[in-house]
C-alpha cells in the first residue's frame, strides 16, 4: 500500500510524509504525475496561497493526473490549501479556477465576527470539530475520532460547499460555522492539518490510509 | 468550542546538541538531547514546540535543521524554531525540515522590512516577532527591545515595536520578559497587558512562569499562548498541570491528545 504525496513545489511535504510513515504506511514524495497512477492513495498537501497552488498543478500536469486517478477509484486527501483546491474556484487575489472535484467555492474568512466586532483572520490555533450533520462522525471518514477532537487550523480562507452532503465537519470561529472536513465519493478534505494535530490528527489519517 | 483556547508551549533552547536552561538568559546548564523533551511533553499534551538556537545569532547560523527534522519525524504538533535566522532563504529551509513558523528577533531589529518579506513569502502566520522585553531603567511603565539574548539593546519601545511589527506583517508575537525570565517568580503582568492592548494578533508570553497559577494569571492578562521552559525541564509541573489549572480558571484548552 503506496501513498503518493504530490509534490507540486510549495508545500511542507515532509510533515504529512513523516506522519504517515510513522504509522507504518509507504510514503512516497511525488513530482512527476505519471509516477501517480502506482499510487494506492494520494494526499494533496499545500500551504499558501490558491493561485500559486492551482499554477504549480497545472504547470507540472498534475491537474489532470489527479483527475484522472480520481476518476479511476483512487482515494484522495487535500490538506489545507490542498483541500480547498479541490473546489470549483477561490477568490484569493482574483478569481482562480480550482480542480472541482467537489462543488462549492473558497472565500475569505469574514473579518467580523457574528456581532460585528472585528475577528483576527487568519485562523491559527486548535479547534474542536463539529459533525456537520448527526451528532458523531460515524460513517465519514472522521469515524474513528469524536465530536469535539481538536484539531491545528492555520487558514485565512474558507470552503463554501454548494452541497451540504459533502461537508462532514465544522468548527465555531467567531460565531459562525466554518466548513472543517469535507467528502465526496472517493475525494475528502480537511481544512486543519492532520499531520500536525497530535493523536487526534494521526486517528484520522490512520483511518484515511486502511 | 467556540472561544479561543489557549495554547501551552514547550521552549527549548538549544545550543550545539543540548537542550540548555540559563537564568535571565545567562548562566547556561546543558539538560541532555532536546527531543528527549520535545517526546515527553508531546505525550504530556503540549501544544506547540518553540526551539530556539541560542547562539545561532552570535555566529550566524542556525543549527537546529537536524534536531527540527527529527522532531517533525515522531511528533505532529506545530513547530516554531528561532534563532539566527536572517533572510527569506533562512525561513525557508527551516520550514523545509518541517517547522511551521520562524520566531526572528535580532535580524528583524537590525533590517525590519525581513517582516514583510518573510509574511509575504510564507504568510503571516510563519512570521513570529521575537521580542526580548527588559524594563527601562528610567521610565516607569516602559520596555525596551533587547537582542542577542538580552546582551544588546536596540533603543526601540517594546509597545512601539510590537506595533509595527504587526503593521509589518507579523503574525504572533513572542514576547520574552528578559526580567523574569528563568526565575520562576511569575509573570511580568504589566507587560503583558501593555502589548496585548497594543496588537491584535496572538501574543506567546514567556519568562517567570515558575506555576500553573502564573500561567493562569499570563492569559488572564491577554496571553493567547504561554511557553515555559525551566517548569518543564525540571520537571516541576508538566503540561498537563498548566492546562488543568487553565481549565479550572475557566480557560479554554486542548483536551484531547
Amino acid at each position: 500500500m503506496v501513498t503518493a504525496v504530490v509534490d507540486y513545489g510549495l508545500s511542507n511535504l515532509l510533515s504529512v510524509t513523516s506522519a504517515i510513515r510513522y504509522l507504518g504506511s509507504d510514503a512516497v514524495i511525488v513530482s512527476s504525475p505519471d509516477d501517480l497512477s502506482a499510487a494506492d492513495r494520494i494526499v494533496l498537501p499545500g500551504v499558501g496561497a490558491f493561485g500559486d497552488g492551482m499554477r504549480g498543478l497545472k504547470q507540472s500536469g498534475f491537474d489532470s493526473a489527479i483527475r484522472r486517478e480520481v476518476s479511476k477509484g483512487t482515494p484522495l486527501l487535500g490538506i489545507c490549501l490542498g483541500m480547498q483546491m479541490l473546489f470549483d474556484e477561490s477568490d484569493e487575489f482574483g478569481t482562480h479556477e480550482g480542480l472541482g472535484l467537489i462543488h462549492g467555492v473558497v472565500r475569505k474568512i469574514p473579518s467580523e465576527d457574528i456581532d460585528g466586532i472585528p475577528q483576527y483572520v487568519p485562523n491559527i490555533g486548535w479547534s474542536g470539530l463539529i459533525p456537520s450533520s448527526g451528532s458523531d462522525f460515524r460513517d465519514t471518514f472522521l469515524g474513528n475520532i469524536s465530536s469535539g477532537d481538536e484539531c491545528y487550523f492555520v487558514h485565512s480562507y474558507e470552503v463554501i460547499p454548494s452541497d451540504e452532503s459533502s461537508r462532514v465537519a465544522d468548527i465555531i470561529y467567531g460565531g459562525r460555522r466554518i466548513c472543517a472536513a469535507v467528502c465526496s465519493g472517493n475525494v475528502m478534505g480537511t481544512q486543519f492539518h492532520p499531520e500536525k494535530s497530535g493523536q487526534v490528527g494521526l486517528n484520522i489519517l490512520k483511518s484515511f490510509l486502511a | 468550542m467556540g472561544a479561543k483556547k489557549a495554547r501551552v508551549i514547550a521552549r527549548l533552547d538549544v545550543k550545539d546538541e543540548n537542550l540548555v536552561k540559563g537564568i535571565q538568559l545567562e548562566g547556561l546548564r546543558k539538560l541532555g538531547p532536546p527531543n528527549d523533551f520535545a517526546r515527553k511533553y508531546y505525550a504530556s499534551g503540549i501544544d506547540e514546540i518553540l526551539y530556539i538556537d541560542i547562539v545561532a545569532s552570535l555566529y550566524n547560523r542556525n543549527n537546529l535543521s537536524y534536531i527540527v527534522r527529527k522532531t517533525c519525524e515522531e511528533i505532529f504538533i506545530p513547530v516554531t524554531v528561532g534563532g539566527g535566522l536572517r533572510s527569506v532563504e533562512d525561513v525557508r529551509h527551516i520550514l523545509s525540515m518541517g517547522a511551521d513558523k520562524a520566531a526572528i528577533n535580532t535580524a528583524a531589529i537590525r533590517r525590519p522590512e525581513l517582516i514583510s518579506e518573510v509574511a509575504e513569502a510564507f504568510g503571516s502566520q510563519c512570521m513570529v516577532l521575537s521580542v526580548q522585553a527588559k524594563k527601562s531603567r528610567t521610565q516607569s511603565g516602559r520596555w525596551e527591545a533587547y537582542f542577542d539574548n538580552g546582551r544588546e539593546h536596540s533603543g526601540y519601545d517594546v509597545v512601539e515595536w510590537v506595533k509595527r511589527a504587526e503593521a509589518l506583517g507579523a503574525g504572533e508575537i513572542l514576547l520574552t520578559s528578559v526580567d523574569s525570565e528563568g526565575l520562576q517568580r511569575g509573570a511580568d503582568l504589566p507587560l503583558i497587558e501593555a502589548v496585548c492592548s497594543a496588537v491584535r494578533i496572538p501574543v506567546i508570553y514567556c519568562g517567570g512562569i515558575g506555576k500553573p497559577a502564573d500561567a493562569v494569571l499570563a492569559v488572564k492578562a491577554g496571553a493567547a499562548a504561554v511557553a515555559s521552559a525551566s517548569v518543564f525541564h525540571y520537571g516541576k509541573y508538566t503540561p498537563s498541570d498548566i492546562k488543568q489549572a487553565l481549565t479550572g480558571a475557566g480557560t479554554g484548552v486542548r483536551q484531547t491528545w
